[in-house]
């Protein structure tokens, strides 16, 4: 049904006129999408009637000045929020057609399973290389010796990480420099065979060359994942994603293949962003 | 002339203050010579062979330690199994789980426990806690376990249960308060990714919380167990002071430092003065070993941990 | 690869989650039935007499602590005058003077030593320096070995909050040439004077509760206290053995002295928290 409305764009009425162009996600499957999305802070407001929808196998990259609500939007998709007394959120967002938000029909640890995050900082756990990568595969299953050792080499490999750790499976995750501790991570997220990897800001701590290996490997993930990616780094959003949101003062100001988005603003304020004139 | 004279404070402030500083040192090298001096008159006359005697007999001037560091050592052993776990799901609750309001209550709560005198704990415990032991707890261990050694003999109240059991209260406060600051010290992004893998909360706290700080809570552990080893006034007013060793917990027993509390004013004899003395360096001795183990502990965790925090 | 059922790991969840709650609720159950034992018991013996007579013979009427109660305010007034200085000079050197060097971190494991070792061993090392060696009790020795347990509190509460001060606040005091002395004393003492005085206050807090380390060093005395040579009354010792006499009149004071100590030590630690939690505000 979603599918069918977005295939018709006529028969789509909830679309502002700046994010009509939508219809360029003709022919995409839908994995994620957020419908009349607000949160808050206690009373504060972050985020205003957000509609998204994330394409299966896409980089979406989410773009915006600091304190737009770009993170508290991401957050919602794993309700990693629900941690912090205070905020709370409406609306609803459907995860292969299930409103995720909805605790009776989904289920949070399942839900954080399909649905993993990176962080702005590497977050390696005080364990080994080897049980970084396993911790989540031991949470969710009951797995013997030598498959959970196939998975975590096989996911080391997916994360491009395998040649530099093999020799240190046993070293202290925190004992590796800080790009390969933010592809430990990763590997470490899609170890649970995740469909969705949301990443929060993955580069913003670490070195350029870092950054540029975590890129390519963005590039190689989307082959088998749907990846939300937030960034501060337009160039970075311009050379990895497919589509791009612009996210301003919680709301979404424009939504668009990320070509056009940075070629031919339909907006003047996400023209004003992209060339400089704020934020 | 006015800034000669500061000229001259200024070494002179120095020195004072380096001199307060080497009365620590001197008072412990201090603490550990006269103890050693004042035992000497026992070393010379039971040797090692104190440490492994059961005698106390001040009739025929024999004495040895055994009963008094078995009675320490399993007071403490009852102390640390009950007040390490409850300490560790306190804290748990006071970080994790509980509002803040209800947590800043709970958690004053908790240290105004650790501030209570000993000696109440010690009135408490004999006038209160014993007697309730002994009517309404001890007869139902005995029950339930019929055939165990540790739960046999008259439910007195007073005796080694209630004294490991009091001084589990009291260690309780400080193992939960350094463990909760620890837990606090674990970065929320590092809580959020492992809540973002799927864990469940206990599974966060036992993967990730406490290994975090892991040394943290080892040290909080050692604080504890320094404490409750020590411990006298409680201890004395409860454990029954028997020189008897026996394996009912229920069964009055001493520690070292409720023997010294019990006697020491009345020793007359030198061999008892002395060999109270040695009870005193023993407990002393063993304090400092503890200290030394957390230290190199700490350290070597630290260095095994790498940069962790 | 079978997955885990999410319920059962919720269920271990919910279980630790109640038997947290569970172990909470312990530790207040636990404080309330010891203040409350203290309460009910203390209350009944406190009136005029207990602080203006000296006690009286088991199972005459009346009667009070009066001596006791001097002797204690007298015993750690002594042990704030000897400790406090002494430990406020360690730990100004540790801060302004010692810093890394390998004498400052023995000092420091000394003094972690010292806040580790049992009050008990206290008394026995006092004992045998100052009773043994003078042939008598005395109240400067009980002072002497309170004193000895506040040092170590003093000094490293002295030098993390001399720590704290910014550094630039002492470079700009020795810059105007000011002598070091008096850039400690003036500048930096201002600075953190609040977290000295709490320091002190929680030493003191600390000790008024000791007994073990007066057993054998004060002892006790029925009398009021006069020389500082002579054993003397004191309310913790006092507790000890009016609650280990057969006297019924006379556990009924040592639970009025309990009530006491309970109310001063509490009241001066949450005073000593309040401040800090309005310092830090």
């Amino acid at each position: 049904m979603q599918a069918t409305a977005l295939m018709n764009p006529a028969m789509d009425t909830t679309m502002t006129e700046a994010a009509d162009r939508t219809y360029m996600l003709a022919g995409e499957r839908i994995k994620i999408a957020a419908k009349g999305l607000n949160f808050f802070y206690d009373d504060q407001q972050a985020l205003f009637d957000n509609d998204l929808k994330i394409a299966t196998n896409r980089v979406t990259a989410i773009i915006g000045p600091s304190g737009c609500g770009k993170s508290t939007h991401l957050r919602t998709y794993n309700r990693i929020f629900e941690l912090y007394r205070g905020q709370r959120v409406e609306g609803e967002v459907m995860l292969d057609g299930v409103n995720i938000l909805d605790p009776s029909s989904c289920d949070v640890l399942e839900l954080r399973r399909k649905v993993g995050m990176i962080f702005q900082k590497p977050t390696p756990f005080p364990m080994s290389v080897f049980d970084n990568v396993a911790y989540g595969l031991k949470q969710h299953y009951r797995v013997d010796k030598g498959e959970l050792q196939d998975r975590v080499e096989q996911a080391l490999r997916q994360a491009a990480l395998w040649d530099d750790v093999k020799d240190k499976l046993n070293k202290p995750g925190t004992a590796l420099s800080g790009g390969q501790q933010q592809r430990l991570c990763i590997a470490r997220a899609i170890a649970v065979e995740p469909e969705v990897l949301l990443m929060d800001e993955p580069t913003s701590a670490i070195d350029p060359v870092a950054t540029a290996r975590i890129e390519e490997l963005v590039n190689e993930l989307k082959e088998r994942y749907t990846i939300v990616i937030v960034t501060h780094n337009m160039q970075q959003a311009a050379r990895i994603s497919d589509y791009t949101a612009f996210f301003y003062q919680g709301k979404i100001v424009e939504f668009d293949q990320t070509d056009r988005l940075f070629t031919n603003p339909a907006n003047k304020q996400t023209e004003d962003y992209i060339t400089g004139r704020f934020g | 002339m006015l800034k000669q004279k500061n000229n001259m404070f200024d070494p002179l402030f120095r020195w004072t203050t380096l001199g307060g500083s080497l009365v620590v040192l001197v008072l412990v090298a201090g603490i550990l010579l006269t103890l050693i001096n004042g035992a000497l008159p026992s070393l010379e006359k039971f040797g090692v062979g104190f440490l492994f005697s059961q005698e106390w007999n001040p009739a025929i001037n024999e004495y040895g330690a055994l009963s008094s560091v078995y009675g320490t050592l399993v007071s403490t052993l009852i102390a640390m199994l009950i007040a390490v776990p409850l300490s560790l799901v306190i804290a748990l609750f006071l970080v994790e789980l509980a509002p803040p309001g209800i947590s800043r209550v709970v958690g004053g709560a908790i240290e105004l426990l650790a501030a209570i005198p000993s000696i109440i704990y010690g009135m408490w415990g004999l006038f209160v806690f014993a007697p309730f032991l002994a009517d309404h707890v001890q007869p139902k261990l005995a029950a339930i376990a019929p055939g165990l050694p540790f739960f046999t003999g008259p439910p007195m109240g007073i005796g080694m249960l209630s004294a490991g059991i009091i001084l589990a209260l009291m260690i309780l406060p400080f193992i939960t308060s350094v463990t909760r600051d620890v837990f606090q010290m674990v970065p929320s992004v590092v809580k959020e990714s492992a809540y973002g893998m799927g864990s469940t909360t206990w599974e966060v706290t036992r993967k990730v919380t406490v290994p975090y700080g892991i040394q943290g809570v080892v040290g909080a552990c050692f604080l504890g167990l320094g404490r409750a080893i020590g411990e006298t006034m409680a201890v004395t007013f409860v454990i029954g002071n028997s020189h008897e060793i026996s394996a009912s917990l229920f069964s009055a027993a001493n520690s070292i430092a409720s023997t010294l509390a019990n006697e020491f004013t009345e020793a007359a004899d030198d061999v008892y003065l002395a060999a109270l003395i040695e009870l005193g360096l023993v407990l002393f001795g063993v304090t400092l070993v503890l200290q030394i183990i957390a230290r190199w502990w700490l350290r070597r965790t630290a260095k095994k941990m790498g940069a962790v925090r | 690869m079978k997955p885990r059922n999410p319920q059962n790991r919720k269920l271990v969840d919910l279980s630790i989650r109640l038997l947290s709650g569970a172990a909470a609720l312990f530790g207040i159950a636990m404080l309330t039935w010891i203040l409350g034992t203290v309460i009910l018991k203390g209350a009944g013996s406190i009136n005029w007499e207990f602080f203006t007579e000296l006690p009286a013979p088991p199972g005459l009427p009346g009667g009070g602590l009066a001596n006791a109660i001097l002797g204690t305010l007298y015993i750690t007034f002594l042990a704030v005058l000897i400790g406090v200085p002494i430990g406020l000079a360690a730990g100004i050197w540790l801060a302004e003077f010692g810093k890394d060097s390998k004498l400052a971190e023995a000092v420091r494991f000394g003094s972690n030593l010292l806040m580790g070792t049992p009050s008990i061993i206290i008394g026995v090392f006092v004992f045998v320096i100052l009773v043994a060696t003078t042939g008598h009790f005395s109240g400067v020795a009980g002072a002497i070995a309170l004193a000895i347990i506040m040092l170590p509190v003093v000094a490293r509460t002295a030098e993390d909050m001399l720590v704290l001060v910014p550094s630039a606040l002492r470079e700009a005091a020795l810059a105007l040439g000011v002598p070091r002395w008096k850039a400690t004393l003036g500048v930096v003492f201002c600075a953190a004077k609040t977290g000295l005085l709490t320091g002190t206050l929680l030493a003191i807090a600390r000790v008024s509760g000791e007994t073990a380390p007066l057993l054998f060093t004060a002892l006790n005395s029925p009398y009021w206290p006069s020389t500082v040579n002579e054993p003397t009354a004191n309310l913790t010792v006092t507790i000890y053995n009016y609650a280990m006499s057969p006297y019924d009149d006379w556990q009924a004071l040592a639970w009025g002295a309990s009530l006491l100590i309970a109310v001063s030590v509490l009241g001066t630690t949450v005073l000593t928290r309040t401040i800090l939690w309005y310092r830090s505000r």
